[in-house]
């Protein structure tokens, strides 16, 4: 079994992040990287299945400049046996259309019977990935799963949301995200950190994936405006007087909280 | 230092160092709280710290552990520091002195026997050195062991000691004497299931909830001859001094740790609380405290990991952990203190951390020789040294 995890750098979700306002990318100097929480979850399905399966390979698989090496190498420390990292000059920008196509021929590059992957990124927050890689690669997919099943023919798994759980399953090769209700991931462990520098890692160009991606072909996505977060408003001060319940009750209907 | 093979590099053990301190943040203080009230470490938080590797960081990797080098391991503890201490009790013994005797002093078979076990934490070991009226001072031991067709019977009563009711195997100090008259304290490994060892109810101490501490009786305990760490006499005494010394750099670090806490928990809180309309991080009184916190905080990091440094060089291995202890013990007493200040009455309950801080550190000063004996450690090994080089 051969299972392929997308693995996404983003901005450490609890430090600030900023957007850079010539661009309108993400400002990656600013704030420290970290692997997406949502990916360590998928992580945490693959490497708890292969510890289970003998014979199962987990590859940690991302497109990002090279300096995420150090973030995919994480993967590997929480025990993906190996690390495939697609840096190319003329993915500088890529959209999301852009990236689920290399993602596509990396995967085919690669072989798969699994992919997982996260439901939407914390920085991107697109969610559209996993279904565009899928599309392309015309397998099903199953999206944000809280729990998985998986044997050698096919996954199964449980799409949770508020009001309702939906069983869905699908034949191999398949894909899946998982959404943040899915199971913590590990830290990797002492023993995990000092053997992931001994894992094998890839670094391959576009050219090497086998398949004719030609990136400026045509507009993908036009950017129209880049807006920076607007300043924080101060709030409404309600008065402690004798109209302060009725001020406080009008502000909470205002704003359709009551 | 030489590097080895089996040796961590620097590389890989900022790593593990910023993985570390990501555990404790994420997993172990918001424990805090549980740990004190319930007295006790949750299950699921030991699992996880066996998974990291923590019951064998300071342990061979040909034995299954990590094999951090003396200031690496200096570096650890300082993390580990800085929460609850009663985290770094569950697993102090094994990385501290039982791992460390038997790993580079113990025979084939008793590094077989215990040390994988020992570093994946699957055995918890425990050391019974301590006795009513034989602290610090081992001479006046009165535990016995005396010799049997098939080894050893080991009688006597141990205080206070670490890990004693969740303990597999007691690293034990007892007192041989020989058809001379001449007797001396040797170190056995002795099984906590072994007929005739009883463990007493846990104690009930002023900090340090979810360490557990008790009496343990030995009562015509029968060990093999294999029990003798290092198969003869005089090898497991030195080696558990040797050992000794190295765990009071450990000590330091941890008080430097709960010492940055308690500085970082001072900052958080002055930085919010107000008197009148100011925030009090604004009074210069508060300022003065808080400098000289920081000043105890810094100091102590720098001696700690100099006193590591010359530790594992071999160029001081008596003198530089007991400055250290003394020093940092000391100095963490009074920057609690002072944290506690800066908290005004809120420092005086429970809600807060510094309030534990300040019970949880008083041990620091008591365990693995007093403050008294530190100065006494320093100031003869001085003299010493002075006689010597005249």
């Amino acid at each position: 079994m051969k299972i392929v995890v997308l693995v996404k750098e983003v901005p450490d979700t609890w430090g600030e992040r900023l957007l850079d306002l010539e661009t309108g990318l993400a400002d990656r100097v600013s704030s420290e990287r970290v692997i997406d929480e949502i990916v360590e979850r998928g992580l945490e399905f693959a490497i708890s299945f292969a510890e289970k399966n003998d014979g199962t390979e987990v590859i940690a698989l991302s497109m990002a400049p090279e300096e995420a090496t150090g973030t995919l190498r994480k993967a590997l420390a929480m025990g993906a046996d190996r690390g495939v990292l697609i840096v190319d000059e003329a993915l500088h920008g890529a959209d999301i259309t852009l990236t689920a196509q290399v993602l596509a021929a990396a995967l085919e590059h690669i072989g798969f019977d699994l992919i997982v992957s996260g439901d939407q990124s914390t920085d991107g927050a697109g969610g559209v990935v996993p279904s565009a890689v899928a599309e392309l690669l015309d397998i099903p997919q199953l999206p944000r799963l809280a729990t998985v099943d998986l044997n050698e023919k096919e996954v199964t798994g449980a799409h949770v949301t508020d009001r309702i759980t939906l069983s869905l399953s699908a034949p191999l090769p398949a894909m899946i995200s998982v959404s943040e209700r899915f199971a913590e991931p590990r830290f990797p462990n002492f023993k995990g950190i000092m053997a992931a520098k001994k894992k094998p890692f890839e670094v391959l160009g576009i050219a090497e994936l086998g398949k004719n991606i030609s990136v400026l072909d045509r507009p993908r996505s036009i950017m129209t405006e880049i807006a920076g977060k607007p300043p924080r408003e101060s709030g409404v001060k309600v008065t402690a007087d004798e109209n302060s319940g009725r001020d406080l009750a009008e502000f909470l209907k205002k704003n359709q909280l009551i | 230092m030489n590097m080895s093979e089996n040796s961590v590099s620097q590389e890989d053990f900022v790593e593990i160092l910023g993985g570390l301190r990501q555990f404790i943040r994420e997993k172990v203080m918001p424990l805090e709280r549980e740990i004190a009230e319930g007295d006790a470490i949750p299950e699921s938080l030991r699992s996880q710290a066996k998974d990291l590797g923590l019951f064998g960081y300071a342990i061979g990797q040909e034995w299954g552990g990590i094999g951090l080098d003396p200031v690496q391991e200096a570096e650890l503890a300082i993390e580990l520091g800085y929460t609850s201490l009663a985290f770094r009790s569950m697993f102090g013994t094994n990385n501290g002195i039982a791992g460390q005797v038997i790993s580079g002093f113990g025979t084939d078979s008793q590094k077989e026997t215990w040390l994988e076990g020992i570093a994946s934490g699957d055995i918890v070991a425990s050391f019974a050195l301590t006795e009513t009226g034989a602290g610090s001072n081992p001479s006046s031991m009165r535990t016995k062991a005396v010799t049997t067709k098939s080894g050893w019977s080991i009688s006597g009563e141990k205080r206070y000691i670490t890990n004693a009711p969740s303990a597999d195997v007691f690293i034990t100090f007892a007192k041989v004497t020989d058809d001379a008259g001449k007797s001396a304290v040797e170190v056995f490994i002795v099984p906590s299931n072994s007929p005739g060892v009883t463990v007493g109810p846990h104690d009930k101490k002023m900090g340090q909830a979810g360490a557990w501490t008790a009496d343990v009786h030995f009562d015509e305990v029968a060990v093999t001859e294999d029990a003798l760490v290092g198969g003869k006499f005089g090898v497991g005494y030195r080696a558990a001094m040797t050992s000794l010394a190295k765990g009071r750099i450990t000590i330091a670090a941890l008080a430097v740790g709960q010492a940055q806490r308690a500085l970082d928990e001072s900052l958080s809180y002055a930085a919010i609380a107000k008197q009148g309309d100011d925030i009090i991080g604004n009074f210069q009184l508060v300022q003065a405290m808080l400098a000289d916190q920081q000043v105890g905080v810094s100091s102590g990091r720098s001696l700690v990991l100099d006193a590591a440094r010359n530790y594992a060089s071999g160029a001081d291995t008596r003198i530089g952990p007991s400055v250290a202890k003394l020093y940092c013990t000391e100095m963490v007493g009074r920057v609690a203190d002072l944290a506690v200040q800066i908290h005004g009455g809120a420092g005086y309950i429970r809600d807060y951390f510094v309030e534990q801080i300040y019970r949880d550190v008083r041990l620091l000063r008591l365990y693995e020789g007093t403050s008294e004996i530190q100065r006494l450690i320093i100031g003869s090994n001085l003299v010493k040294q002075e006689l010597a080089s005249n």
